[in-house]
């Protein structure tokens, strides 16, 4: 057994939140170029130089492209030969969370209860997914998930006779009809099988895919490329002030499931597709 | 890219010259408001009691921003969601209220109230988060301190992005965008 203590993961964990947070992605920055160049309508094109300009200064200045710094999202990946000794896995993430959102000047947004509503102060609860795999490491992926965007998600219990057509159409009509709310252009996650619970992390989980990193199954690349089209001809454009690009992306996850049903889940990422990786 | 300047205190003649889809530059004065404080602030106006600043011809700017860095004035402070203030926004805009400035869709009561008392509905750019932080030059917390990231702040601002989505005629850039770029 390789022993982690806690004290590396809180640490790496607050790093990580600030660095998410400041420094938007390549694969992202890339998309926005190229999405510029393709864009034909005048306000789509400014909304693409505005972007640019705000993912240049977050890094410059060590700042949050977003105000909001969104929910913590994590997903680990537990090598079954890690001991984690020191204290508990759970509460050393929070810590780092805690940690990061206040020495980073990120904007604490969770509430302790879902009615009563009140600031934790801390971005607490952060959300921990926990997979066992083989090996002796751990890999941390934080995913910080905006409000807007996570708003406008939706999963669907399709039956077997819905199809491939009606997963397409399931997506695209609910992106159609988050129109210009989860702050386009948007990433689109779809997690497809599993059951009800498993389609959704599937979606949240196909965002952290490095940007249009097509799916490994030449049939769910297709899907992902045809659901992508047909989202861009919606017309809904950056912000939705109209315009050829409306999605970046679509990353598509899949999992067996039950003879009865199709599980699809759909969850939207704005824009700022953050997310960074640590492997300890 | 053609822009018109506005600075609150507005008027009805002037919101009657602005369209959906016109770009704008805000300067001066303008506060910010989320769910949390509009509701307060409507349930003062259903009281009759008297409000914490005056909206008459003002600008409300939906967002919740970071907290500012040292030596800084404000954090990051891009627009949030409207469709969570619909609920309140007729009666403030009765209030007297001219400019309300956000990202997504609003309800129809919203775009039927913006028409009756002669609003208009902008949007900034979702995410634009830390270049929208560079046009505010002064903020300070004038109600609702208790509300954190959602207290009523009075912000100075100087040339402030923002685009008409619905104008005081009904007309929605929203719609109007999605129907010229759409490919049946």
């Amino acid at each position: 057994m390789r022993e982690i203590h806690v004290r590396e993961i809180t640490e790496q964990v607050a790093q990580m939140c600030k660095e998410a947070n400041y420094f938007l992605g390549d694969d992202v920055l890339q998309a926005f170029r190229e999405a510029a160049a393709r864009e034909e309508s005048p306000v789509g094109k400014e909304v693409f130089a505005q972007l640019i300009t705000n993912a240049e200064i977050a890094r410059r200045e060590e700042v949050p492209m977003c105000q909001d710094t969104g929910t913590a999202v994590f997903f680990i990946e537990l090598g079954q030969d890690v001991h984690v000794v020191g204290g508990d896995l759970n509460e050393a993430i929070n810590e780092g969370v805690r940690r990061g959102y206040t020495e980073g000047y990120l904007r604490k947004s969770m509430v302790a209860d879902p009615l009563e509503r009140k600031n934790t102060g801390d971005n607490i609860p952060a959300i921990i997914h926990v997979e066992i795999v083989p090996g002796d490491k751990i890999k941390l992926t934080f995913a910080p998930k905006g409000g807007g965007s996570e708003n406008m998600s939706a999963l669907k219990m399709l039956k077997p006779s819905d199809g491939y057509e009606g997963v397409v159409n399931f997506v695209v009509e609910h992106c159609r009809k988050s129109g210009a709310n989860p702050c386009p252009p948007i990433v689109v996650g779809v997690g497809i099988g599993g059951n009800f619970e498993t389609c959704a992390y599937l979606a949240k989980k196909a965002l952290t895919r490095p940007l249009g990193k097509p799916h490994e199954n030449p049939r769910y690349a297709e899907m992902e490329r045809e659901i992508l089209e047909k989202i861009n001809k919606l017309g809904i454009g950056p912000q939705g002030f109209g315009g050829r690009v409306t999605a970046l992306a679509v990353h598509i996850e899949v999992m067996g499931c039950h003879i009865t049903g199709i599980p699809t889940a759909v969850n939207i990422n704005c824009h700022a597709c953050r997310h960074v990786e640590r492997i300890i | 890219m053609a822009e018109k300047r506005i600075s609150a205190p507005l008027t009805d003649e002037q919101i009657m010259e602005l369209r959906a889809g016109d770009n704008m530059l805000i300067s001066g004065v303008i506060y910010t408001g989320r769910d949390a404080a509009h509701k307060r602030l409507v349930e003062l106006i259903e009281k009759g009691e008297k409000l914490p600043i005056d909206l008459k011809g003002q600008i409300i700017y939906y967002v919740g921003p970071a907290p500012a860095k040292p030596g800084k004035v404000i954090g990051s402070a891009g627009p949030t969601t409207s469709v969570r203030m619909d609920a309140y926004t007729p009666a403030v805009l009765k209030e007297g209220l001219k400019v309300c400035i956000g990202k997504g869709g609003r309800s129809k009561e919203v775009k039927e109230a913006l028409q009756k008392y002669k609003a208009v509905y902008v949007a900034a750019v979702g995410g634009a988060a830390a270049l929208i932080a560079k046009k505010i030059k002064k903020a300070e917390v004038v109600a609702y301190e208790d509300l954190g990231p959602e207290a009523i702040r009075r912000l100075e601002v100087e040339d402030f992005p923002v685009t008409v989505i619905n104008d005081a005629y009904g007309n929605d850039l929203y719609e109007e965008g999605a129907k010229r770029y759409r490919i049946e």
